[in-house]
């Protein structure tokens, strides 16, 4: 495994690679920065455009805007106190406070260091736990892998968002156009028209949904008071924000990692969990708290980036996506030709191994671009949006028409942009969409498959160990909240959403 | 009769708020003071915070003039500037310029430019302090 990873870093430095990389974080770190573009929207865009060069350096550039975004996303909310992106809602809370009280500078470097730490841990975790995974699950049948489709998708549906009832309508939105298409043999949702007939390609639901439907909505409400970004000087910290600091960085990124790499993962939760435990372990420092505390900085920023790491194991291991970034990155490996899951560590080791030694360097580099160019970055907040948004949408349409060189695929591209559209005036949510689009035809072949083997048999689904493991959970993770309600002397357990708003005015107040 | 200034939190906004109260104080009348914004960018360096504006009010009360501070966002900059001079029959408009490059005024426009050519009453445009060696 060494050796494999020292090979890895070979490749992974060669001049090409590095420069994709070098691309990776700088645009991942801006679109971190802006609010409301965020990596998965970036990815998508980038699809397209990757088609020429190869699948590792792509890779390598799409690893290394997933990164960059959790670093960017930090600034905004410190100096701006609107988080850049989602994984950032906590940091604002004391990462603002501490910049009104001149403590910015001081901010942005836990802010920085710490996600440097906790990538750096995250990435090795990766690296030990993704290989063993793979073996483990490379042994399992399809009814197994049907069970762990399943319990991804319904894990992104029901565990985040505000609203379970939203989540499915999107998931049943995303499955319904993964139907589309001939694959089976049946033409199904088609309308008789023979461009449909491949189906609708990932690369046009993607960017339709992220890109254009966010595009629309700005235009919607393009004028927005101007918010006042306190201005910063170069990051830095003294003796005592070290010693604040490394606690949070270590716990953030023991929070992160499984809550990454587990199905409902994504950053919010473990942020969430990150920011009460440091504010419950603050000791002496606990007054400080809601009027900037280092820690309630540090903690939540770690956890972010580990979780991005995390992330990647269910991804490289397993091929499930549990995140919209990892969604389009397992586009994009379909796109290329590569089958994401266990298989992939055999049938591509160099590839493989290229891109996890990439992430040490793209995290080197967040580092080295962030930690003094931080005011540098804060100053694309000033670009008026709708210069933004035209370039977005016109690399959108040129994506879009690129895939197969198709006005069909434009004006799917206007259709699912308008229905990414009204999915943001509703509150509908659009990672299980995008995880619907792209695991409801994988989970459709493995059930095939699974049926095939036991000629039609169903007990088949529940025959391997492993299949009646993951139903179990899938079971638990639909019941629990009904139980907990019914059981006297309950509330039930309190949607994320609503304890981080409890938790926003409290410290507000 | 009222003296309208158009004010950016920068120095020729503030060149062009001092004369403006100036000018209201001489001849007795109020002063509005408008920082508007198109809002198209998250952050918009010449629309005051709240801590400008607050400065802004305590100097003009501690020179004893009547004053209104606006910061309404809109479309166009110029235009709101130029309808709430018709609105409140503004005896002066005072804004404040700076050079600007021909590449800059051929992308952005000029709205020192279009205030001079469109507004019907007075205006009286002042300049920033500028820097030694310039």
């Amino acid at each position: 495994m060494i050796h494999a990873l020292l090979t890895g870093f070979g490749s992974a430095l060669a001049p090409e690679n590095l420069l994709f990389a070098v691309v990776g974080v700088l645009l991942g770190t801006a679109v971190g920065v802006l609010p409301g573009i965020g990596p998965a929207m970036t990815v998508a865009l980038l699809l397209p455009v990757t088609y020429n060069v190869s699948p590792s350096a792509a890779l390598i550039m799409f690893a290394g805007i997933y990164y960059g975004g959790m670093y960017g996303g930090s600034t905004t909310s410190i100096l701006l106190n609107t988080p850049g992106e989602s994984s950032s809602v906590i940091t604002a809370l004391e990462g603002n406070k501490m910049a009104k009280g001149g403590r910015a500078a001081q901010a942005l470097a836990t802010a920085a260091i710490g996600s440097f730490v906790a990538g750096t841990i995250g990435t090795v975790l990766l690296i030990a736990l993704a290989p063993t995974v793979a073996e483990w699950v490379v042994v399992l049948g399809a009814p197994s892998y049907f069970a762990l489709m399943l319990l991804a998708l319904l894990a992104v549906t029901t565990v985040l968002g505000s609203s379970k009832l939203r989540g499915f309508i999107s998931l049943a939105l995303g499955l319904t156009i993964g139907l589309v298409g001939t694959t089976t043999g049946q033409a199904r949702l088609t309308f008789d028209n023979p461009l449909l007939a491949d189906g609708i390609d990932i690369v046009v639901v993607a960017v339709a949904i992220f890109a254009v439907g966010e595009a629309l909505w700005v235009a919607a409400h393009l004028r927005r008071r101007p918010l006042e970004i306190i201005p910063v000087g170069r990051p830095w910290m003294d003796r005592t924000d070290w010693g604040r600091s490394w606690k949070p960085w270590l716990r953030g990124t023991a929070y992160g990692f499984p809550f990454g790499a587990l199905p409902a993962g994504g950053a919010e939760m473990p942020t969430f969990l990150s920011y009460i435990t440091e504010r419950r372990l603050a000791g002496r420092h606990r007054a400080e708290f809601g009027k900037g505390a280092i820690e309630g900085v540090a903690g939540p920023e770690a956890a972010n980036n580990a979780s991005a790491a995390g992330t990647l194991v269910p991804l490289l291991a397993i091929g499930l996506p549990t995140t919209a970034t990892a969604a389009v990155i397992l586009a994009a490996m379909q796109s290329y030709g590569l089958q994401p899951g266990p298989q992939l560590f055999e049938a591509e080791p160099e590839l493989v191994w290229t891109l996890l030694a990439s992430l040490f360097v793209a995290n080197t580099l967040l580092l080295v671009i962030n930690l003094p160019l931080a005011p540098v970055w804060a100053r694309l907040l000033r670009i008026p949006r709708p210069y933004l948004y035209a370039g977005i949408l016109f690399f959108a349409v040129l994506g879009a028409y690129s895939v197969n060189f198709q006005w069909f695929d434009v004006a799917l591209l206007s259709l699912f942009g308008a229905l990414g559209f009204a999915m943001r005036r509703f509150g509908l949510p659009v990672l299980p969409l995008i995880v619907g689009v792209i695991l409801g035809p994988r989970l459709e072949e493995q059930l095939a498959q699974a049926l095939q083997l036991s000629q039609g048999d169903v007990s088949a689904l529940w025959s391997e160990p492993v299949a009646v493991i993951v139903y179990v959970v899938i079971a638990a993770l639909l019941l629990a909240p009904i139980v907990l309600r019914l059981m006297p002397g309950r509330q039930g357990p309190e949607r994320l959403e609503d304890q981080v708003d409890a938790l926003e005015e409290e410290v507000r107040s | 009769m009222t003296v309208v200034v158009g004010w950016t939190s920068d120095a020729r906004g503030q060149a062009a708020l001092v004369r403006g109260a100036e000018e209201a104080r001489a001849h007795g009348e109020p002063l509005v003071v408008v920082n508007a914004t198109s809002g198209t960018a998250a952050v918009d360096d010449r629309f005051a915070g709240a801590d400008d504006v607050s400065g802004v009010r305590a100097l003009l009360d501690s020179l004893g003039v009547q004053a209104e501070v606006r910061q309404p966002v809109v479309r166009d900059v110029t235009e709101a500037l130029l309808a709430v001079a018709e609105e409140v029959d503004a005896s002066m408009l005072v804004i404040g310029i700076r050079h600007r490059s021909p590449v800059g005024k051929l992308l952005m426009g000029s709205t020192a430019q279009r205030l001079l050519l469109d507004a019907r009453c007075p205006v009286l445009a002042v300049k920033a302090k500028e820097p030694a060696g310039r």
